[in-house]
């Protein structure tokens, strides 16, 4: 196989075919202890930093005077640290908890060398700190998305190619027959994002494509972040832990894999609905709409796939931290995703474009969607981890009404303000003439901006509440272990 | 759906396929967009009128003696676009006017006519925006003077009550007015409840200047062949 069988031994992940399944299970979870805490201790610090951030942003734009002389923290920079903190700091780190660990799962495949994936992790939150540093000094480039400087860029490539190469491993030496429908997802957003990444590196930063093709390819990256990355990982983790908790097989396989080529042809185009209406090829434009509307088969197709698993379930998820959030999660992808679509027509996007209905629909798939998800993860994946239970159920529930609810209030003042917003930005008179004056549609748009600092508040005691419940389990000395029972939300008959 | 090389191979088209159709077939498109004219004339000196640009396949020369649009930025307005990049106006802003009738845009006066593709070619960073937290800025160097910019820039609230804009008072210096030399030639007027009080003034950083250069930049007073300004 290779010259140098020694190497490729050391890489070789499976353990013993005869031993136990479950024994097998443990050792995928001894292999992956120490990385996944590493990242998720990071990816909670992150969150935490992230929605500070985002917390000053809001106040900001209600009231500019706030933190005004600072320039460090003006409204364009502490805006962009909110973002890259939550994508790349929170995102992406708990990903990189989670997503190797699933699919060593479902691979029975240990994660060999540990130390590599620590030095990843390492290195991925010493980039994420420069590039964020860098944001709020000045040294921001000028594309969605792609705010870091230039100068982290060689970090996080290393880091994307130190965690997939595991993912990739791991599959390769899979031990199982059957390759489950998380296993492709995974599988694939750990090729996509690098190449996504790469490519608009090199067509945007270090050898800037001519004109507006720089917009189409920042909206072809950017959305596909989301699209092709966020998006596959969480559907990922709820494909697997639906059924899992549940204890019941997912409704269809055919439907899974309907789902999955669907995804990933359609959702590819859709990103350039970001230029309706922009100085950009007609026809671009117009393939962005029609693949949009297309995503409604993939959305659809998974939907059903996981709604009808939970059906009849409902009384056992809702006593279960994992079920709760995953399935928040897996509802707002069918409800994002549709509303997505809908804002791709040009009549609807003519409103919604350039208001705050944006600004909410992004927190709605990043948080209400995939965010949501990841926390449902995190609660699953921890007791496996340390053989340890939940400390504090309160905690786990302030947790979660917290997050639920603020996430709703945001989604909803955000674009029902928005919404207003664009109307009036548009409404014009018999002859011709604005309704409204620049000036009095920000003015109509400051109360909807007032909720969405309160549901930031709520978000913020939300994550306050899970970060206590996170490190206080991990760093509790051992002898705090007495709890058996798994930590429960509600009392059910199967307890036991 | 076992064999990675399967999946493999359909992650890797599906992807190529949107960046062939969306990045590479739009970068052949418009790779041989160049400054022009309003006017254009053929081999033959004939003018050519419409949407056309092509002439048998080559790109026709600009009329002597005129000024080919769009122009690229020079000097202070150059260094202004960096500091409109560091403060992150993108993310309020937006630098493109939408066709009429799609929108309001030529109503709320940010342009009389929609900004097309060849009005970029000469940016090396292209910045369209996709909010309008505060108004479209493709024309905002027409539409108000280099005072209104800087005092607006000092604090929004001094030009438009109620507006949302942060303050970007850390661009401008207070300075108490030299007994030697006078009042500087850069202070800046301020109605007097902005005013910093009897004996100082307000002088723009070299960035303010840069800034206020770039926005003053900011024009599509220009037509071009494929798109001339709505009456």
């Amino acid at each position: 196989m290779s010259s140098n069988p020694s190497f490729i031994d050391s890489l070789k992940p499976t353990g013993d075919p005869d031993v136990d399944l479950r024994v097998r299970l443990g050792e995928v979870d001894a292999s992956m202890r120490v990385p996944a805490m590493l990242f998720l201790v990071s990816a909670v610090m992150w969150l935490l930093a992230g929605t500070a951030f985002a917390m000053i942003a809001a106040i900001k734009a209600t009231n500019p005077d706030f933190l005004g002389a600072t320039e460090w923290l003006t409204f364009g920079r502490v805006r962009t640290a909110h973002l890259n903190a939550m994508i790349f700091g929170w995102g992406n780190n708990v990903i990189f908890a989670v997503a190797p660990w699933i699919m060593g799962r479902l691979c029975r495949a240990r994660i060999r060398h540990t130390n590599i994936l620590l030095a990843a992790g390492v290195f991925w939150n010493i980039a994420v700190t420069i590039g964020i540093i860098g944001i709020l000094k000045g040294d921001m480039i000028g594309v969605e998305w792609l705010e870091m400087p230039a100068y982290v860029t060689p970090l996080v490539v290393l880091t994307y190619a130190l965690v997939g190469v595991w993912v990739i491993i791991a599959f390769r030496w899979r031990q199982s027959d059957h390759v489950y429908v998380s296993q492709w997802y995974l599988l694939a957003a750990f090729f996509w994002l690098p190449w996504l990444y790469t490519v608009a590196q090199v067509m945007l930063i270090f050898e800037p494509a001519n004109g507006v093709v720089q917009s189409l390819t920042n909206w072809w990256f950017a959305h596909n972040v989301l699209g092709l990355w966020l998006t596959p990982i969480a559907l990922a983790v709820a494909y697997y832990l639906i059924p899992k908790v549940l204890g019941r097989p997912i409704h269809s396989y055919y439907l899974s894999v309907v789902g999955f080529w669907a995804l990933a042809l359609f959702y590819n185009w859709a990103g350039v609905h970001h230029l309706i209406g922009g100085p950009v090829p007609a026809w671009v434009i117009s393939a962005g709409t029609v693949a949009s509307v297309m995503m409604v088969i993939p959305v659809i197709v998974t939907g059903i796939n996981h709604h009808l698993t939970v059906v009849g379930l409902h009384k056992e998820g809702w006593a279960s931290p994992t079920i709760r959030f995953v399935v928040f999660g897996a509802i707002n992808y069918t409800v994002v995703s549709l509303i997505g679509s809908t804002m791709a027509l040009r009549h609807v996007n003519e409103v919604t474009h350039f208001t705050h209905f944006t600004v909410g629909h992004a927190h709605h798939g990043v948080y209400a969607f995939f965010t949501m998800i990841m926390f449902g993860a995190v609660y699953y994946m921890m007791p496996r981890l340390l053989f340890r239970e939940w400390p504090n159920a309160f905690l786990i529930k302030v947790h979660w009404w917290m997050c639920g609810l603020g996430i709703l209030l945001m989604v909803f003042a955000l674009q029902i303000g928005g919404w207003f917003q664009g109307l009036q930005m548009n409404a014009l008179t018999e002859d011709g003439t604005p309704v409204y004056t620049f000036l009095q549609t920000v003015e109509n748009t400051k109360p909807w901006l007032w909720a969405r600092s309160l549901s930031g508040l709520m978000l913020l005691i939300g994550h306050i509440a899970f970060a206590i419940n996170v490190y206080w389990m991990i760093f509790s000395p051992r002898t705090q272990d007495k709890v058996t029972q798994p930590t429960l939300l509600t009392e059910t008959t199967e307890q036991a | 759906m076992k064999s990675l090389p399967l999946i493999f191979l359909g992650v890797f088209f599906t992807l190529a396929f949107s960046w062939t159709g969306i990045v590479l077939t739009s970068h052949l498109q418009m790779r041989d967009l160049t400054p022009a004219t309003a006017e254009l004339v053929n081999a033959d000196d004939e003018p050519i009128t419409g949407r056309q640009f092509m002439v048998d396949g080559v790109n026709v020369k600009n009329t002597d003696g005129m000024t080919a649009y769009p122009l690229p930025l020079v000097g202070e307005a150059q260094r202004g676009k960096l500091v409109y990049q560091e403060m992150g106006c993108l993310y309020c802003h937006s630098q493109q006017v939408r066709r009429a009738g799609f929108g309001a845009d030529f109503e709320r006066g940010w342009g009389n006519r929609q900004s097309v593709a060849r009005d970029y070619i000469e940016q090396d960073r292209v910045m369209l925006g996709t909010m309008r937290t505060g108004p479209d800025l493709t024309n905002v160097g027409l539409r108000y003077s280099e005072l209104w910019q800087y005092q607006h820039l000092y604090n929004p609230q001094i030009t438009s009550p109620g507006s949302t804009m942060p303050p970007y008072g850390f661009l401008f210096e207070v300075r108490e007015v030299s007994e030697m030399r006078g009042p500087s030639p850069d202070a800046i007027e301020l109605p007097d409840a902005y005013h910093p009080g009897e004996g100082y003034e307000l002088v723009p950083t070299q960035r303010a200047k840069d800034l206020v250069a770039y926005l003053m930049n900011l024009q599509q007073d220009y037509e071009l062949p494929e798109m001339k300004f709505t009456e």
